[in-house]
């Protein structure tokens, strides 16, 4: 260990920091909106506010504004305390974060205005693909300039996930991104691939946004707060280095299970079907590593409620990491396949896995960043657990629900040969599990909302008169009783 | 690995070895992999493989591997397709070339029809006609006994195949003039032959207006609605002495339709329907609202009442 500390640059963390709770709370807030809009067909408010608009608004909202913004913070932080240097060239890191906050905006003023690629999670047009190009290679320089002064002689695990996910997501965004714009001065383009070759691309980029955005690089995070929260080493470094080297091979091959029962030729299906089912392991690997750091460490999930988002992230990580393989078989696929099964699968890993890490990670880096001795309150940390966890709870079962009906009442025929039910009815049926759903997101907002609050006062150095007792110099890790 | 940061130690709690490194008070244990996590990734590569073998996976030069299964998606849809027909072809091979009358009086043929005649309305009619058949404003209910171009068997199948103001020889056509916007009866004179149409389902005593409505009503009306302004099917005339109405009852609605006539249309299901689906249809909406009779009883009955 290093005695001479090195002068860590906090300053972009805590920037990245306050973005990702910013964002957080608008991208869940446009996802209760069109949640709500899902039940309630009225609340489109055209042309700006209808669903097709809003809907981009809330999955790059969560997926690329708060989980990407959570990504820069941590891995940022993460990269300099594991590296043992500051991070490299301050002003390029702060380029990092007001090009990435001008690629959000860029992109949601698009959305609302009409603007996009129809590119599911790839919606942006060309010019704001070219300039988060820019951001990303700064990104890609700072973090990797930064490995290479390390005083360390090993990488750390964590930046091992790092890299693999900055890397991986610019192969991503430029493959799936070629296009022709129709002229300089306009925001339209057309895509370089068509028909089938198109869908494919779309998909090998959608599959593994989730891969390498939303596992490898959650897991980097991962790797660094459970076992400092903790306080425990990581259970396995050979687990490690398989399940990274087996999930990075495995993951690029899956993205064609998106596409089964479509033109996409029988082979390629099976390709992604097969490799789905391969990736099992790999992905369990991490939380099996994660899960299992606790060993000898138990107690503390007990009394911890920053330690119990991560442990319950990590349940919900091996649940969708199950699931996943699973709807990737044909047969499973035939029945979920563009039912609610695949919303409630997705959010089982967006709000279980990716949203509880990342709180998990806030909460323990805020008070760090601000020089604080803990949060404000251990209780509210507690509640927004809770709260959350019953939203998510509401909000999957609703989908698993709502998708295995819609999927049955869609392929039912009586024993004449009839189909048993139209369209129609099978929308009018899912009627009360959109409520659910919508309660449920409303839920995990509540929670978020909580976190803000929690956050505010902690940056402001108060701490709860009815836990001052708790906090005694030695209790930051939350162990006093 | 023998250098300096190499400090390998036994983890008290759990008796195993750490790698030796540190990053940020942060060490490994060098657990080795749980066996049953490295056995069930090797089941899952040799079911890939084996699923390889048996099915469409690699590419090649001149194509992909076949696999020994001879699997496609096609054939996998051909033979749950078949299936539906199979159930189907137990009914459908009598119910083709039965008439309206043989499949009335068959139960089985009818409850085929009517399964069939619903389903298709489901998924064809439901989207203007709602899926109980109720209807909406220019949409007419189904359920009721009031009809527009004529409720019997024969009347309801030639409406269903060839449509409403269609393009086609066919297809149900006739147009009520604009008498308002087309300046063929004044303001004045639309108000009054409103305030007679809505008498006529009000029994409402007859006021000045209402009696030079009566007038209007017989010189412009009458030829296609009738002189007691009960419609007919030859024209789509709509019945207008009773309380249902398809775009609206009160006066604004009704005046509307005067002032600038209406002329909803229907498509002709025959362009997208087989005629199999047309009969089942049809006899479902025959029972759904109160079918009429064919023609001939029909006459026969009122004139007998008369």
């Amino acid at each position: 260990m290093n005695t001479e500390k090195p002068n860590y640059n906090y300053d972009i963390v805590k920037l990245f920091t306050l973005a990702t709770v910013f964002w957080g709370v608008v991208g869940m807030l446009a996802g209760v909106f069109i949640a709500a809009q899902m039940a309630f067909p009225s609340l489109n408010i055209e042309p700006y506010l209808n669903f097709g608009r809003l809907r981009p608004v809330h999955t790059s909202g969560v997926v690329f504004a708060f989980g990407g913004n959570a990504l820069f913070a941590t891995s940022y932080y993460i990269v300099q305390r594991t590296c043992g240097v500051r991070l490299w060239n301050d002003k390029l890191a702060n380029f990092t974060f007001w090009g990435y906050q001008a690629f959000i905006i860029m992109a949601a003023l698009g959305y609302v205005l009409g603007v996009t690629q129809s590119k599911e999670y790839a919606q942006p047009e060309w010019y704001a693909d070219l300039w988060l190009t820019i951001v990303w290679v700064a990104y890609l320089l700072v973090y990797l300039v930064t490995c290479i002064k390390r005083k360390e002689p090993h990488l750390y695990v964590a930046n091992w996930f790092f890299l693999a996910f900055i890397i991986t997501v610019a192969v991503l965004h430029l493959g799936n991104n070629i296009s022709l714009p129709v002229d300089i001065f306009g925001a339209k383009s057309y895509s370089a691939f068509a028909g089938v070759q198109s869908a494919m691309i779309q998909w090998w980029y959608g599959h593994n946004a989730v891969g390498f955005f939303l596992t490898a690089g959650f897991l980097g995070m991962m790797y660094y707060f459970i076992p400092k929260q903790a306080g425990r080493p990581i259970y396995s470094y050979r687990l490690s280095i398989i399940h990274f080297w087996s999930l990075i091979f495995i993951y690029i091959w899956a993205g064609p299970h998106h596409l089964h029962y479509t033109a996409l030729p029988d082979w390629a299906q099976t390709l992604g079907m097969t490799f789905s089912i391969m990736l099992w392991m790999p992905s369990w690997g991490g939380m099996i590593n994660g899960v299992m750091t606790l060993s000898g460490a138990w107690h503390k999930l007990r009394e911890d409620p920053i330690l119990q988002f991560m442990i319950v992230a990590l349940a919900f990580y091996g649940m969708a990491t199950f699931e996943g393989p699973l709807m990737s078989i044909r047969a499973v696929n035939s029945l979920s396949h563009y039912t609610d099964w695949t919303v409630g699968h997705v959010h089982a890993g967006a709000l279980g896995w990716n949203g509880f890490i990342t709180f998990g990670c806030l909460y323990y880096l805020v008070p760090k960043l601000w020089g604080r001795e803990r949060m404000y309150s251990t209780k509210l940390i507690s509640m927004h657990l809770w709260i959350a966890t019953i939203g998510i709870v509401f909000y999957i079962s609703a989908m698993w629900v709502s998708g295995i009906m819609q999927g049955l009442m869609w392929r039912s025929y009586d024993d004449m040969g009839f189909l048993e039910y139209s369209f129609v009815e099978s929308v009018m049926a899912m009627k009360p599990f959109y409520i659910i759903r919508m309660l449920g997101g409303l839920l995990f907002l509540t929670g978020a909302l909580i976190m803000v609050y929690n956050f505010w006062r902690t940056i402001r150095g108060d701490v709860n008169p009815k836990e001052q007792d708790l906090s005694a110099p030695n209790s930051t890790q939350g162990a006093a009783a | 690995m023998n250098d300096e940061n190499n400090k390998k130690e036994i983890d008290e709690v759990t008796g195993v070895e750490t790698t030796g490194h540190e990053w940020d008070g942060l060490k490994e244990l060098n657990t080795p992999l749980p066996r049953w996590w490295l056995w069930i990734f090797y089941v899952t590569i040799i079911w890939s493989v084996w699923y390889w073998v048996i099915y469409p996976a690699w590419p090649t030069l001149s194509g992909n591997t076949e696999g020994t299964g001879q699997y496609t998606q096609f054939n996998e849809l051909a033979a749950s397709q078949n299936e539906i027909v199979e159930r189907q072809k137990a009914y459908l091979d009598r119910f083709e070339g039965a008439s309206f009358e043989e499949i009335l009086d068959d139960p089985e043929l009818y409850a085929f029809a009517i399964a069939g005649g619903s389903s298709a309305f489901k998924d064809n009619c439901a989207t203007c006609h709602g899926t109980g058949g109720a209807g909406g404003k220019g949409y007419p209910n189904l359920n009721d006994d009031d009809w527009l171009w004529g409720g019997t068997l024969s009347e309801i199948h030639q409406t269903l195949e060839f449509g409403i103001r269609e393009n086609n020889y066919d297809t149900r056509l006739s147009q009520m003039p604009a008498f308002g916007k087309d300046e063929l009866l004044t303001k004045h004179e639309v108000d009054a032959v409103v305030d007679y149409v809505l008498s006529l389902s009000n029994n409402k005593i007859l006021e000045t207006e209402v009696v030079e409505g009566a007038q209007i009503f017989k010189m412009q009306c009458a030829s296609c609605h009738g002189d007691d302004g009960k419609g007919s099917h030859d024209f789509g005339a709509p019945n207008l002495a009773d309380k249902i109405w398809l775009y609206g009852g009160d006066r604004s609605s009704v005046y509307q339709s005067v002032y600038s006539s209406r002329a909803g249309m229907m498509p002709a299901w025959g362009n997208r329907l087989d005629e199999n689906t047309l009969k089942q249809l049809t006899v479902f909406l025959h029972q759904l609202g109160g079918g009429e009779e064919e023609q001939e009883n029909v006459s026969a009955a009122t004139e007998s009442d008369q």
